[in-house]
């Protein structure tokens, strides 16, 4: 009994000396809790919405209100012409559009109705589903107000229309952001063992007495795996288009080239970890813990961004996988092209660039 | 006829915060010597040799290598010296031809040269029956055989060996001292740190570092003259001091400073 107790004791030295361990044993479950709590949420939160208003009238201005002093919504915009619908929707911010038809108020008191279309950018399902319930509980409470006054009650008819996703596909919303998640982590993964590698065997210190410079030895780390994830994503979109019928409105050769800038991102990220990680299995836990989690939860993936709490909507923008997400959506289903999706490459580019430059750095570092 | 020095060190010192590892230290090594560098652990062997070989800059002093300065001219240096790690850093996971292509490749050998060196030094190491095998099934024997080898693939002037003999039994020590002969024979400059005394008595010069500061320099007969004992073992007990237990945290130079 006494050498099995040595032994307990000797192992509570090992988990309170280590402080990774402890980090994994308190740090990761109150982080964990803490992010599920907020970021997982099927409520909606200060969506942003558009009004297409033809009549301009007392009635719609009620309405318009009275939608926009809720907490759910905020209209950010006033467009005037159907066309505009679509353009509103590519800028990505724009969630739904809310279309009264002209002579609402006049159509009301003569027939009793009146038409209202309800259009929601249905890439992400359960966002559409959830704005059209809001709104319709809206209309409906404000058709109740109005009617307890009046002899003949009216209706106002709501239309549903889901944009670019008419039959509320959820693998329309799952699939751009499975393909994210697996480039990243798949990425980051492969190259962040690269060299704790060569740390691990010693042959770092040859590299570094080596005439290859800092850079040839960073940059020629990540060559070989932009191949591999290349043709890795290649599968991917294929396997997405074939079985689950995905479309590609947009161009291939835009989402190709998107690609490849996110998988050099991933790759850069997953070196710094390497020269921040001591051994591979340190550099595979961070990047599949460290990354994973906050990953899919963080990067709007499933979970609306914009219905999290204002510091988690800080910390997604630096999460690479956001940015992705966006473009990529973008271009398989809404079909934008790069006039779109510019700010999101640039900062993207802005993130590898800083990834690859940093590494290069502590790599330098340890020269001196 | 002028010997050239091919290293020169005059008050080299390194020092992390408050903590001098490497305390002003000078020597020259003159060319196609063997040249022993001695010293117990924590001593700054390593300390001193990093900095020599370009990946550690000095705090102070004045060093060049091959006649290139240490502190702007590192990756001369790197192109004209060789070195062999205390681990005989190989790849493991590649064949013996393919560890060799690689080294020849980034030490800039050309195609051909390459393919030259390749027939040579497997003929001369006798692994032609394994020239295909990953080195990891080599004993340690072969490898520590192949990474000074290929520590002279681009026919450097001078090689560092670290620590080139631990781990091996004493037959494969003396193949291996047979091989730095025959290299110093040709003219490259042998810069060997070791723990064996009966090494040490094969150098033709050799330093003993003590807690930073070189405190004996000379050949080995000299020493043993100087300090009246019959072996290089009794000259190290006279003058090397183990470290105190109390060095600094993360100091010396066996700390990997990662």
């Amino acid at each position: 009994m006494k050498r099995f107790i040595g032994f307990i004791t000797k192992e509570f030295y090992h988990i309170f000396r280590d402080r990774r361990s402890l980090f994994i044993l308190f740090g990761m479950p109150i982080a964990q809790i803490m992010l599920f709590g907020f970021a997982i949420t099927n409520e909606i939160n200060n969506v942003d919405i558009a009004i297409l208003d033809h009549s301009k009238d007392a009635t719609t201005e009620e309405i318009i209100n009275k939608i926009s002093s809720s907490k759910y919504f905020t209209i950010k915009q006033i467009i005037t012409r159907e066309a505009d619908i679509e353009t509103v929707f590519k800028k990505g911010k724009i969630k739904a559009v809310l279309n009264f038809e002209k002579d609402f108020s006049r159509n009301l008191i003569k027939e009793q109705k009146a038409n209202i279309q309800i259009i929601t950018d249905a890439t992400d399902p359960n966002t559409a589903n959830a704005i059209t319930s809001y709104i319709n509980a809206i209309l409906k409470n404000y058709q109740q107000s109005k009617n307890e006054d009046i002899q003949q009650p009216y209706q106002i008819i709501p239309q549903t229309i889901m944009f670019y996703n008419p039959e509320l596909k959820s693998v329309f919303m799952f699939v751009p952001g499975v393909m994210t998640i697996i480039l990243m982590l798949v990425s980051a993964m492969m190259t962040s063992i690269s060299i704790t590698r060569e740390k691990e065997l010693g042959t770092m210190e040859i590299l570094l007495v080596s005439p290859l410079k800092p850079f040839q030895v960073i940059i020629g780390k990540v060559v070989p795996y932009i191949f591999l994830s290349i043709i890795n994503a290649a599968v991917i979109v294929l396997l997405s288009i074939f079985i689950f019928k995905m479309p590609v409105e947009g161009s291939l050769f835009l989402l190709g080239a998107e690609s490849v800038l996110f998988i050099v991102c991933s790759l850069a990220l997953g070196i710094l970890i390497s020269t921040i990680a001591e051994t591979q299995q340190a550099a595979m836990m961070i990047s599949l813990m460290g990354l994973m989690l906050p990953v899919i939860l963080l990067s709007g993936f499933i979970f609306p961004i914009s219905s999290m709490p204002t510091p988690l909507q800080v910390i997604s923008n630096i999460i690479p996988a956001k940015w992705f997400i966006i473009i990529i959506k973008g271009i398989m289903l809404k079909g934008v092209g790069m006039a779109y999706i510019w700010k999101e490459t640039l900062i993207l580019v802005g993130m590898t660039v800083f990834f690859i430059g940093l590494s290069i750095k502590k790599y330098k570092i340890r020269l001196e | 006829m002028k010997e050239e020095n091919v290293i020169e060190a005059e008050d080299l010192t390194k020092a992390f915060g408050d903590f001098t590892a490497v305390n002003a230290i000078s020597f020259e090594v003159k060319k196609g010597e063997i040249f022993g560098f001695l010293g117990a652990n924590g001593a700054g062997k390593t300390t001193a040799m990093k900095m020599l070989i370009g990946i550690s800059k000095p705090s102070s002093g004045k060093a060049t290598v091959a006649g290139f300065d240490v502190y702007t001219q590192h990756q001369s240096i790197k192109k004209n010296i060789g070195y062999m790690s205390q681990r005989f850093a190989l790849y493991d996971d590649l064949t013996v031809k393919e560890n060799i292509t690689f080294f020849g490749g980034i030490y800039g050998l050309s195609r051909a040269r390459i393919r030259e060196k390749r027939k040579q030094l497997v003929a001369e190491l006798g692994l032609d029956e394994i020239s295909d095998k990953l080195v990891g099934s080599l004993p340690l024997g072969w490898k520590q055989k192949l990474s000074f080898s290929v520590s002279l693939i681009h026919d450097p002037k001078i090689v560092f060996l670290d620590e080139p003999t631990g781990g091996v039994d004493p037959i494969t020590r003396r193949q291996f001292w047979e091989m730095i002969y025959k290299a110093a024979d040709q003219g490259t400059t042998i810069f060997v740190t070791t723990h064996y005394m009966d090494e040490a008595e094969y150098c033709d010069r050799v330093s003993i570092m003590v807690e930073g500061k070189i405190e004996a320099l000379d050949t080995p007969k000299n020493l043993k003259q100087q300090y009246q004992v019959n072996s290089m073992n009794d000259v190290f007990l006279k003058l090397a001091r183990t470290p105190s237990p109390t060095l600094p945290e993360g100091k010396g130079e066996n700390t990997v400073i990662e």
